[in-house]
């Protein structure tokens, strides 16, 4: 039977000629990673069972949620995970100062890669699908276990197949694309699953829209999100890294539970209403409504903090104000990227437009810390989930959409169309 | 083994944000995180919850985020079993790992309610629900994650093969 480019990644992991679906399999790991909130916790975990990391390069550890240091836990959290990364000698911890949020740090230092079989406690870990990797959230004892061993059991997950189709419309990017995609299946309609992208329609989008895609595969409730390795992410890679790479293609007969067909010349500019990110609405929907009042915009994220994110968010910004009722957060998800913001000008549109730009974290996303809410409050956000009290008060209100809209929304003051901001 | 408690009944997309707020993650302690178990959802939960009480819920319980914290924290406030119709995936080999049992079963999920008496039994894999005289078979658990819980999780299951 033919296997799809999981299914293949998977078994060269596990040493096997061929995996079926419900395979149990012990596969190797090529990068193991956590953060400050799940790597503290896995530290006493990895001390029941070894003294050293299986491989110090291939173990990377990133202080990404809580800082910096959002309070005195947070801080002994960060130094406990300083601390390891010290003593363990891990070529890659990224401090404050050199740190960005994982899931665009871990490609854009080039140490994630196509062909591998990645595991992340986090589990927007399935972003580095995009680059054509096995790669998947799992939690603290699996993840100490992966520090340990460089090995962990998987169940061999089955698959459905996205043909994307056509060219997407100037304002839609990948954003638009997966919160659709999450609104036609729900957010259980990939379960256990891998999410593997194919199609015409894939040219038409640059990596970070394939991050993006990828990142919100688990929205879904898959295993992992996967898409072909093509030029645009070979020159990628070969840009960013000086590791080797393994193309794997999925077999013409591999088998896959379902088949969804995504035009995306016909995908609109879409939000995820609360309190579920598969809750999507068209903008032309929108616009039939009352009008969405706000308090609150936040752009980046792993989701949508990257260079074209930024630039996309910018270009609706520019020679316009944020609302006075608006506090608009902008929050670049790498130093890298903070840099080139600078360096385009890009920072100076979103602080003469009044929006506050602030260092690389995950930040208002889970509720942490810079951007929390009150009872009540309304924001539209870049970020990846729409759960009840996840930015703040349990009474808050989260909607998920992409920059552009985000831009325009912040402008307007209340959801709003970027195709109608006009250029000033 | 078994399970026997009192239900804690749940809907659909039951999510880690709303097991455990992000708020509470800047600790790992057990005891603490169980002190506010499903605080956003139904603040009454860990004040009322005996030991041995079980939660049933709908589709894709645990969806959402990586947090081990969430199983942690329904397991230290003393939950002896969760039955739904479905899980996430993450949460569901968390769980495992940390030693909380859960058993998918869409059947009891809709049979069972709030305040019922139920017992499990997790080598048949057997729902009883002693307030209402009903059962269901629930899906048992395969024998690779059969060894893993029997050697107490991933972590002495790690170390045995090690050894």
């Amino acid at each position: 039977m033919g296997m799809t480019m999981t299914q293949k990644i998977l078994a060269a992991h596990a040493g096997l000629d061929s995996v079926v679906p419900g395979q149990l399999i012990e596969a190797k790991l090529d990068v193991v990673m956590a953060n400050d909130i799940t790597g503290p916790m896995a530290v006493p975990v990895f001390n029941q069972m070894a003294d050293k990391v299986f491989d110090k390069e291939k173990v990377v550890l990133v202080p990404d949620h809580f800082t910096p240091n959002k309070d005195i836990k947070s801080a002994e959290n960060s130094k406990s995970i300083r601390e390891f990364s010290k003593c363990q000698c891990l070529k890659h911890y990224f401090e404050i100062g050199q740190m960005g949020i994982e899931h665009a740090i871990l490609p854009e230092k080039g140490i994630v890669v196509a062909g591998e079989c990645i595991i992340g406690a986090d589990s927007h870990t399935c972003t580095y699908g995009a680059l054509g990797a096995f790669s998947t959230g799992v939690g603290t004892t699996d993840i100490a276990t992966g520090m340990a061993t460089g090995e962990l059991w998987f169940k061999v997950p089955s698959a459905i197949k996205f043909v994307l189709s056509g060219k997407p419309s100037k304002y839609v990017s990948g954003k638009d694309i997966i919160l659709h995609i999450i609104g036609r299946i729900g957010v259980d309609g990939a379960l256990y699953k891998s999410m593997e992208f194919v199609g015409d329609g894939i040219q038409y989008l640059s990596m970070d829209d394939r991050f993006t895609m990828a990142n919100m595969a688990i929205e879904a409730g898959a295993k992992n999100g996967i898409f072909p390795v093509d030029e645009k992410a070979e020159n990628y890679m070969k840009e960013h890294s000086d590791k080797e790479y393994t193309i794997y293609t999925a077999d013409d007969d591999a088998q896959y539970d379902e088949v969804v067909e995504v035009d995306l010349s016909k995908v609109r500019p879409t939000v995820a209403f609360p309190h579920l990110p598969g809750n999507a609405h068209t903008i032309d929907e929108i616009e039939t409504m009352e009008p969405i009042k706000i308090d609150q915009v936040v752009i980046g994220s792993c989701t949508n903090g990257r260079m074209e994110d930024m630039r996309r968010a910018a270009a609706v910004l520019k020679g316009h104000k944020v609302h006075p009722d608006v506090r608009a957060l902008v929050i670049p998800a790498t130093q890298k990227i903070y840099l080139q913001c600078i360096e385009e000008g890009i920072v100076t549109t979103f602080i003469e437009a009044g929006c506050a730009f602030n260092t690389p974290s995950c930040g208002p996303c889970m509720g942490g810390h810079m951007g929390v809410m009150a009872a009540g409050e309304k924001c539209v956000s870049t970020t990846n989930r729409n759960f009840v009290g996840r930015m703040g008060h349990v009474d808050s209100l989260i909607y998920l959409a992409s920059p552009e809209v985000a831009a325009a929304s912040a402008i307007a003051g209340c959801i709003a169309n970027p195709e109608k901001v006009g250029d000033k | 083994m078994r399970a026997l408690g009192h239900v804690f009944k749940y809907g659909d997309n039951v999510d880690t944000d709303v097991i455990i707020p992000a708020r509470y993650l800047n600790s790992f302690d057990g005891k603490e995180l169980a002190s506010h178990a499903m605080v956003d959802i139904d603040p009454e939960f860990a004040k009322k919850v005996q030991p041995g009480d079980l939660i049933v819920a709908n589709k894709n319980f645990g969806c959402g985020s990586s947090r081990e914290h969430a199983p942690l924290c329904l397991k230290e406030a003393g939950v002896s079993c969760v039955i739904a119709e479905t899980f996430a995936r993450i949460f569901y080999r968390n769980a495992i790992n940390i030693g909380l049992p859960i058993i998918e079963c869409p059947e009891a999920a809709r049979g069972i309610e709030a305040g019922d008496e139920v017992e499990v039994d997790f080598d048949s894999g057997k729902i009883y629900n002693r307030t209402k005289g009903t059962e269901f078979q629930g899906q048992a658990f395969p024998e690779f994650m059969q060894k893993l819980i029997a050697a107490g999780g991933l972590v002495n299951y790690t170390n045995n093969k090690r050894k």
